[in-house]
């Protein structure tokens, strides 16, 4: 190419072109800054972000959660049977999308990264015009993402995740979980195994090393320390280790007779079978069966663990075998559009989905403010869990805790976990302020 | 004591991982001259191999119960394992067995991997940099896994030892050390699994003329194919029995980790460590490493030592293999020549 040939009026003409074409995108932005909030719909579609781990460790919980939030949106929409907003009470839902809207959806793969969650949830709240994203399979990702909406003007209904920061120091107007934390399992737990373990017992904890295996460590060492139990040591582990026979050597001649595993997906999967193999379970110490605990389990979780999950207590969010109006129905319409049960991943990802749309309904519109006034303190029932409570101060879920337990003998494969007791909310509930944080004004603005 | 006992023995287990999988690799940089990044999906695709088969082996029928219904009201499906149907008391110990039967079904499907590897993609490369072998196994590597994933998903598939070898021996009886010394009998039947794959590589190469060729080759290409020998062929069946050895190593490892798309990777870099410290090239040398930096990064992994310096089980490998480096440039066991110019 020959430069001297571009005179003076080709490189005005030209740069007046890019120059337009440049400006382009900010004429919409400025268009869009000119409506009430972020992303306000305006035709006759309104469009939720499902933001859930497609590859990763933790891949089958989000897809299992992204088959629910499909299964939410059709029944939104007035498709298919109708699930649980057959049996949801306090619901304003008409059947017939929201407000009006037929509700669409886009997905992104959160990959079970931080990074690569946010920019997926940026792409949808940009480029889709997400109004609400939903999703995440890990507390990192949670804490990331619902950061990220407050600062969009969006409102964040997180799916699975189980950090106390999450709705403790990291928690944001904007953003709502639905899932139980690691407070709410120590102190479900800590009577059941107290019980079944004795009161004089010594835990040797191993935990994974991040936000969320800290704060199930030390919510689970407070809840057993008030029962008498000692903790000999807590010994973390880097995310990811696939063989953990170091780790697992020193807890046999501790002295301890109680292994606590803080660890999720792959990690549990191997520790558990592995501590199994090195034949933990068959051991004595102090003169007592040595025990192990895996505090957040899942049906997942199970399958992938096989037989080394008998008899081991955990606690989880939801079971579809719990005997209520809700969970049958969720459990109904879910296994005849995928022959499989629900996990409790799905559920939390479906009844967040339904949660929101009806405080859009109940608010009269979608502006954040207004979904976020009607969320707050907002009590309902016929959603799996029982009577629920939106807690206003830190917009976390208080309803009843499972303590579940890896079942001995079961009739089929989805048949891995037997519920031991319903932990009522008043016995797992706390003051707002333990874990600190501030909650902050609603944004609405992108 | 006890604990010396159990992670010396870790320590072993681990490292008969290490050397297994070294010593594939540096066989194949002494004979080819590249270095195979793609070698770690070599052991993960030996470890699908154990999954394939056990999920062949576990085909069943199924039969529609309409008197049995689901959670969500349709009727129930009957799966019974169609070899336990057709065989019997037979079925059910091929089910039972279906790791160490999998070995079986592990050679020539690595063989069959190794010899395409080699023909179809890396003998395109012997004359480049080792940048450029590096790169392109490196691309090969994660084209397999993602192949992996995207058949068998993300989550860790779990594979069972036979219940006969599922529990765990009492050690401390056997060294005369009293009660209490448990350990998998598994992770022994790994460790003896190990010392005989690599006594027979190493008594191949020896012992045996064609690989004492192989041997020559390795030292001066050339001159032997000079001599009339197609030493390339040879080099081929050297990629080809490398490939088996990380395959069956992964098998074998199925009980130990629950085989995941992943977990190849998690294995290479530690074992380039591994040849690194051993000497490019030496295959003694990767033998000798393997097992060292197994146990010396099970001991720094017990409690007391990790009280005195905490973190110290995640970096002794890389630690040692700086000393080693900085005090015998060629490894503990390299010779001159190998990779100098």
């Amino acid at each position: 190419m020959k430069f001297d040939r571009i005179n003076r009026r080709i490189f005005l003409k030209s740069s007046a072109i890019i120059g337009a074409g440049l400006a382009t995108p900010t004429i919409f932005t400025s268009g869009s800054r000119a409506q009430g909030f972020c992303n306000e719909p305006t035709g006759a579609n309104v469009v939720l972000g499902f933001n859930c781990p497609q590859t990763g460790p933790y891949a089958e919980e989000g897809k299992d959660q992204l088959k629910a939030y499909e299964l939410a949106v059709k029944h939104l929409n007035g498709e298919g049977d109708g699930g649980m907003l057959n049996t949801f009470k306090g619901s304003v839902l008409k059947g017939n999308g929201i407000l009006g809207k037929k509700v669409t959806f886009v997905t992104g793969d959160t990959q079970t990264k931080s990074d690569a969650a946010r920019a997926s949830a940026t792409r949808m709240i940009e480029r889709d015009g997400a109004i609400m994203i939903s999703g995440g399979s890990s507390s990192g990702v949670a804490v990331a993402v619902q950061s990220l909406c407050q600062d969009t003007g969006i409102i964040f209904m997180s799916g699975l995740t189980h950090s106390n920061d999450t709705t403790g120091k990291d928690k944001k107007r904007n953003g709502f979980r639905h899932f139980f934390n690691a407070y709410m399992s120590g102190e479900a737990i800590a009577p059941v195994i107290g019980e079944a373990y004795g009161k004089n017992r010594r835990a040797y904890h191993l935990t994974a090393d991040y936000t969320w295996g800290w704060t199930q460590e030390e919510s689970i060492k407070n809840a057993t320390e008030k029962l008498g139990w000692e903790t000999v040591a807590a010994v973390r582990t880097p995310l990811g280790s696939a063989d953990y026979s170091q780790y697992l050597t020193p807890v046999l001649n501790s002295g301890a007779d109680v292994l606590i595993l803080n660890h999720y997906g792959n990690d549990m999967v191997n520790s558990l079978r592995q501590a199994v193999q090195f034949g933990l379970r068959d051991k004595q110490a102090n003169g007592k069966n040595f025990e192990i605990v895996v505090p957040l389990f899942s049906e997942l979780m199970a399958q992938g663990a096989g037989d080394a999950i008998k008899g081991i207590y955990g606690t989880a969010n939801w079971d579809w075998k719990l005997d209520n109006e809700g969970t049958k129905a969720f459990t109904k319409s879910f296994g005849e559009a995928y022959g499989t049960p629900p996990s409790q991943a799905a559920q939390t990802g479906y009844v967040q989905a339904l949660l929101y749309a009806n405080a859009c309904e109940m608010a009269g519109t979608f502006n954040p403010a207004g979904v976020v006034e009607a969320l707050e303190g907002f009590e309902f029932d016929g959603l799996g869990n029982g009577p629920t409570l939106y807690r206003a101060e830190d917009h976390q879920c208080f309803k009843p805790v499972l303590v579940v337990q890896g079942k001995q003998d079961p009739a089929d494969k989805f048949d891995l976990l037997q519920v031991v007791k319903e932990v009522p909310a008043e016995q797992v509930s706390y003051d707002a302020s333990i874990f600190g944080g501030e909650l902050g004004p609603v944004n609405t603005a992108c | 004591m006890d604990e010396f006992v159990l992670q010396l023995l870790n320590g072993l287990d681990k490292g008969g991982a290490y050397a297994l999988i070294a010593l594939g690799l540096t066989l194949v940089f002494g004979t080819l001259g590249v270095v195979n990044f793609a070698h770690g999906a070599l052991f993960m695709i030996g470890a699908f191999c154990a999954v394939v088969f056990s999920r062949l082996i576990q085909l069943e029928t199924v039969t529609i119960d309409p008197e049995k219904l689901t959670p969500w009201g349709s009727p129930m499906e009957i799966r019974t394992p169609l070899v336990q149907a057709w065989f019997g008391d037979f079925g059910a110990f091929l089910v039972q067995y279906s790791v160490p039967l999998s070995l079986l079904l592990a050679i020539p499907v690595m063989l069959i991997v190794g010899l395409v590897m080699e023909r179809g993609l890396i003998r395109f490369f012997y004359k480049r940099t080792h940048a450029e072998q590096i790169l392109v196994t490196f691309g090969l590597a994660i084209v397999i896994q993602e192949i992996i994933k995207a058949s068998f998903g993300a989550n860790p598939i779990p594979v069972n030892a036979p219940s006969a070898l599922s529990g765990s021996a009492d050690v401390g009886a056997w060294l005369g050390l009293g009660q209490g010394i448990f350990y998998p009998w598994w992770r022994l039947a790994y460790l003896a699994f190990a010392a005989v794959v690599v006594g027979l590589v190493i008594a191949f190469l020896q012992f045996t003329t064609y690989g004492m060729v192989v041997r020559a080759g390795m030292e001066d290409r050339q001159t032997v194919g000079f001599l009339g020998i197609d030493i390339q062929r040879r080099f081929t069946v050297v990629f080809a029995i490398a490939a088996v050895v990380a395959g069956l190593a992964g098998v074998m490892y199925t009980p130990i980790v629950s085989p995941s798309y992943s977990m190849g990777m998690d294995f290479l870099v530690l074992s380039f460590v591994v040849v690194v410290v051993g000497g490019m090239g030496s295959v003694s040398g990767a033998v000798l490493a393997g097992f060292l930096l197994g146990i010396l990064q099970s001991f720094a992994s017990m409690n007391e030592v990790k009280n005195i310096l905490p973190g110290i089980d995640q970096v002794i490998i890389y630690l040692v293999a700086v000393v080693v480096l900085l005090t015998m440039p060629r490894g503990l066991m390299g010779r001159k020549g190998v990779m100098e110019k």
